[in-house]
């Protein structure tokens, strides 16, 4: 069979067999003990025409609601919004797309411009005076900038709130196996903040780093300045996990003193996709700068003294430092990085703010309504950005497959991650819903508590 | 070709007054913000982001675009990478609406068709390796290097043993030492021997009561298979060890000899190199890792397991399990590309990307050995390596031969790696290029090799073409800038 990526014909590779004195691929594989060599043909499915695949691809997709079919709710770490058409096609261009890592600026300087306007983006997001070219997703990025405390600190110990994204916390623990960093986590109020006063007896013990979300899991939005003298008085560093978009309206963390700020810039840009490929932000002090995990991009100048862009401080990673890296990461998530600049330079100054804003107002006459429903009862009175919870007298999943059949994907179900939150349902509510959608979430979720 | 203009930042393009989106109306009731928010947690300052129309936001990221060389754009034999076609129907697939718009909280039985992709990639990744399980969740190389090492230490544990040593030959990609640290292992590394393998003798002297794992390339970053593999998984299983493979180099061996054969226990590897994932400027990767049944009740969770009915779920009963090492089910869009891409090849077309890949580099590496210093001369896999010496003898070095490609339109290969070959030069051709190409790049390599001989300088002072010529990274590196801050907030 031919195949339309393999260019080689029987001409070619007669030719080039014969320059190479052998009468076979085979005797290539000579090095390859007998005993090792695989013998048959491995047992995978018949290649495909490209129609056929098409057709078979389609067919897997078209078994899945997603939001074209349903009315999405559900956020809980990763949203549906508006990203101007443009991202799409100037991220699709080749010389993006197919380019690697960019070990050879004089032909990398595209890449490594729109690299570095992504770290400014990030730095004027989050009030942090530098920022590295992306990380896996929010959730590493998190398990990093606390290894990164644990190190700068030289403490094994890390405190998390419990507000914290669940699956943040679990990648957390993951990573602390691993550098056996002990992490020890406090409760939230009935408010659905972090407790404060938890937090403090936390820290009596030596403390490199207190993990907080902003706005939290349950959409809550936590008085960073509050927790920044707690936890500074304690000596140890503050790393915030902030949605960028809230960060349109809230008060950027490095404004209220935070040491490090990650989240992931995914709803800037980038398509929710079963959850990845995402793309993790990471930002600090120019303190902290030299121990930073990933790559950097910085502005120097070539032998004219004309303005470029290279790969900088790479003494800090594994190609150089092998076992003394900071962190072992090496593909990041450049493509999605790129993604999230063009849709921030689409949105630009006026656009951000302007789609923070309308994300508060939807997600707050969504809640304003729901809680005028008999039997749904609106719990966490704390701020919040644009999710919240309210509480129904059945279990989430329940609510939710009813939902579904009405063509509602419903919101997350917290007693998955919290068994102490049974019917508590996380809501999310982005500029994309209309007043009439969120009405009709209303009255079928009245319709459900009162069935 | 060299364009003397400086390219503006995109902040510096800006105007107030300019937008390039268009978002809905509001139509809720509005309400006053600052009821809903206290002033102290509410945003001052704007932040300074772009204020550009579409069309200059077009025009912006199109000069960036052609300021910057990808495959589409012409050869990139960057050794180690395997820059290969990134196939354009893959991007259809990812981007169609059941994959790219969903949910991944979304109740099970509305995901049903990409629960059954990841699944069925679970099980063609297994086949492909020889290994018996497969999770999908790591989201790039060194992240499943870091996750097999865990694995491995939580093996190693569960049976009371505290073993801490990882095995790492001196060619090995520098992640895996880095990975073996922050999995909380130590590196110890042994060297390679004058055939450019695995100094077989270093290995039975490093093992021990005290060693995790060895972690191999196979084929190695010299390109060479590791021919005593047999004998060195004996050594290491001996010693209560365990095997570990870097995927790197997967695209030599497809089809023709798989690491669960070779004796490996854990696999992991990287679809953005081998299975066509978009290269993407330096991601994202996907790394998915391969385990033998021994290390099965340790894999993160959840795992995409089939019920008896059919169906398809998300199990999170693992009690052993290392835990999470990503958010939510991995890379999830590189995994939907890499199942298009081994949909379209079947087993017979994966066996002839290998095989192409492996005649394509060694036809380069003996047609360029008449002017280069070939260090191992033996057949080689899917990339071989080359020394700089005899030109370093005339005063050029690799990094100058490197920079003199960029001016024939050629992203160089890597080098400088692996540190143990001296002015080194790894190519790695793939697959995925003709002949011709094949042809006019070594014509091209072997002009520069005269050039070294002739006019030196030529080499030495390149790049010429380029947008700008070579830059200075000790300055960028001493007195880093990496933001841009307006004139305005300088002063």
């Amino acid at each position: 069979m031919t195949f339309r990526y393999l260019p080689t014909t029987e001409e070619d590779k007669k030719e080039m067999l014969d320059f190479l004195g052998v009468s076979s691929v085979d005797e290539l594989f000579s090095d390859i003990p007998e005993e090792v060599r695989f013998q048959g043909m491995m047992k995978l499915d018949e290649a495909l025409s490209e129609p056929d695949l098409v057709k078979f691809m389609s067919g897997l997709a078209n078994k899945n609601a997603n939001f074209t079919t349903h009315v999405n709710f559900l956020g809980a770490g990763t949203y549906q919004h508006y990203a101007p058409s443009t991202v799409n096609h100037m991220l699709l261009r080749g010389e993006f797309f197919t380019a690697y890592t960019p070990y050879q600026p004089e032909i990398s300087q595209g890449e490594l411009q729109a690299i570095f306007e992504f770290q400014t983006m990030v730095c004027e997001l989050t009030g942090m005076e530098v920022a590295n070219s992306s990380m896996y997703d929010g959730f590493t990025s998190m398990a990093e900038a606390a290894m990164m405390a644990a190190g700068h600190k030289g403490k094994k110990r890390v405190v998390v709130s419990k507000a914290v994204h669940p699956e943040t916390r679990h990648v957390l623990s993951t990573y602390a196996y691993g550098q056996e960093v002990e992490v020890v986590e406090v409760d939230y109020t009935n408010e659905g903040v972090t407790d404060l006063d938890s937090l403090k007896v936390a820290l009596q013990n030596d403390t490199a780093a207190v993990l907080v979300q902003y706005p939290n899991f349950f959409g809550s939005v936590e008085d960073l300045r509050a927790l920044e003298e707690i936890v500074h008085a304690a000596g140890a560093l503050l790393i915030v996990s902030a949605n960028p978009v809230a960060l349109g309206l809230l008060e950027a963390p490095g404004k209220l003193g935070a040491d490090i700020v990650v989240g992931d810039m995914q709803p800037f840009g980038i398509p929710v996709s079963f959850g990845g490929p995402h793309c993790g932000y990471f930002a600090t002090t120019s303190k902290l700068m030299r121990k930073m995990p990933g790559r950097i991009v910085g502005q120097t100048k070539d032998e004219d003294g004309k303005r470029g862009f290279v790969l900088t401080l790479q003494a800090r990673e594994q190609h150089i430092r092998r076992e003394k890296a900071t962190s072992n990461i090496c593909s990041n998530q450049a493509l999605l990085a790129l993604a999230s600049s063009i849709a921030l330079t689409g949105l630009g100054k006026q656009g951000v703010q302007e789609m923070a804003k309308m994300n508060v107002q939807k997600a707050y006459y969504a809640k304003q309504e729901l809680a005028k429903v008999n039997g749904v009862e609106a719990v966490f009175e704390a701020p919040f950005f644009n999710e919240f919870v309210v509480k129904l007298p059945v279990s989430v999943s329940e609510a939710n497959k009813v939902l579904l059949s009405k063509g509602i994907i419903g919101g997350y179900d917290l007693e998955l991650a919290y068994p102490e939150l049974y019917g508590h349902m996380l809501i999310a509510v982005t500029e994309l819903r209309t007043k009439d959608e969120i009405d009709q979430l209303v009255k079928e979720l009245e319709a459900i508590a009162h069935a | 070709m060299r364009n003397d203009k400086e390219k503006e930042l995109i902040f510096e393009m800006s105007k107030p007054g300019r937008v390039a989106y268009s978002l809905p109306k509001n139509d809720v009731p509005e309400v006053d913000l600052s009821q809903l928010l206290p002033e102290h947690l509410t945003r001052k300052e704007a932040a300074e982001l772009p204020e550009v129309s579409e069309l200059q936001l077009v025009r912006h990221y199109t000069e960036l675009s052609r300021r910057n060389h990808g495959i589409d754009n012409g050869f990139y034999p960057l050794g180690s990478c395997t820059m290969k076609y990134n196939p354009k129907v893959n991007e259809d697939m990812a981007r169609l609406a059941g994959f790219a718009q969903v949910h991944p909280y979304q109740p099970e039985e509305s995901v049903q068709g990409a629960l059954e992709l990841l699944y069925n990639l679970q099980g063609e990744l297994a086949e492909i390796t020889g290994m018996d399980a497969v999770t999908l969740q790591p989201a790039a190389g060194a992240a499943g290097e870091w996750t097999g090492l865990l694995l491995i230490r939580a093996y190693h544990e569960s049976r009371g043993e505290k073993r801490t040593k990882v095995i790492v030959p001196n060619s090995a990609h520098g992640t895996n030492p880095a990975s073996a640290t922050i999995a909380g292992l130590e590196t110890v590394t042994i060297p390679s021997d004058d055939r450019g393998l695995v100094d077989i003798e270093a290995l039975r002297q490093a093992v021990g009561p005290d060693t995790a794992a060895l972690m191999l390339t196979n084929p190695n970053t010299l390109g060479l298979f590791e021919e005593d593999i047999v004998e060195m998984a004996k050594i290491v299983h001996d010693a209560g060890g365990k095997l570990y493979y870097d995927g790197a180099n997967a695209n030599a061996i497809l089809g023709i000899a798989r690491p669960g054969d070779m004796g490996f226990d854990v696999v992991h590897l990287n679809l953005h190199k081998t299975f066509t994932g978009p290269h993407g400027g330096g991601g994202p990767g996907s790394g998915p890792v391969g385990v033998k049944k021994d290390l099965i009740p340790f894999l993160p969770k959840p795992m995409v397991a089939k019920k008896e009915d059919g169906s398809f779920t998300l199990d999170y009963n693992i009690p052993a399990s290392i835990g999470r090492v990503k958010g939510f089910y991995g890379n999830f869009g590189i995994l939907v590309r890499s199942y298009s891409y081994i949909r379209t090849m079947g087993p017979d077309g994966l066996l002839q990307v290998s095989e192409n890949a492996v005649l394509n580099a060694n036809y380069m590496m003996r047609k360029l050995a008449v002017a280069f210093e070939l260090p191992f001369d033996r057949v080689c896999k899917h990339e071989f390596v080359l020394s700089g010496v005899r030109q370093k003898k005339q005063g050029v070095r690799t990094l100058d031969m490197a920079k003199r490609l960029l001016d024939f339109g050629y992203h160089p290969p890597t080098i400088y790696f692996p540190l143990i070959v001296e002015e080194c030069l790894m190519i790695e051709p793939t697959e995925t290029e003709a002949k011709e190409t094949l042809d006019e790049f070594i014509e091209v390599l072997l002009q520069i090799a005269r050039e070294c001989e002739e006019t030196p300088e030529i080499v030495q002072e390149a790049p010429h073409t380029t947008v700008v010529k070579r830059l200075d990274e000790a300055t960028a590196a001493r007195k880093p800038i990496l933001r841009y801050q307006s004139d305005k907030a300088e002063k």
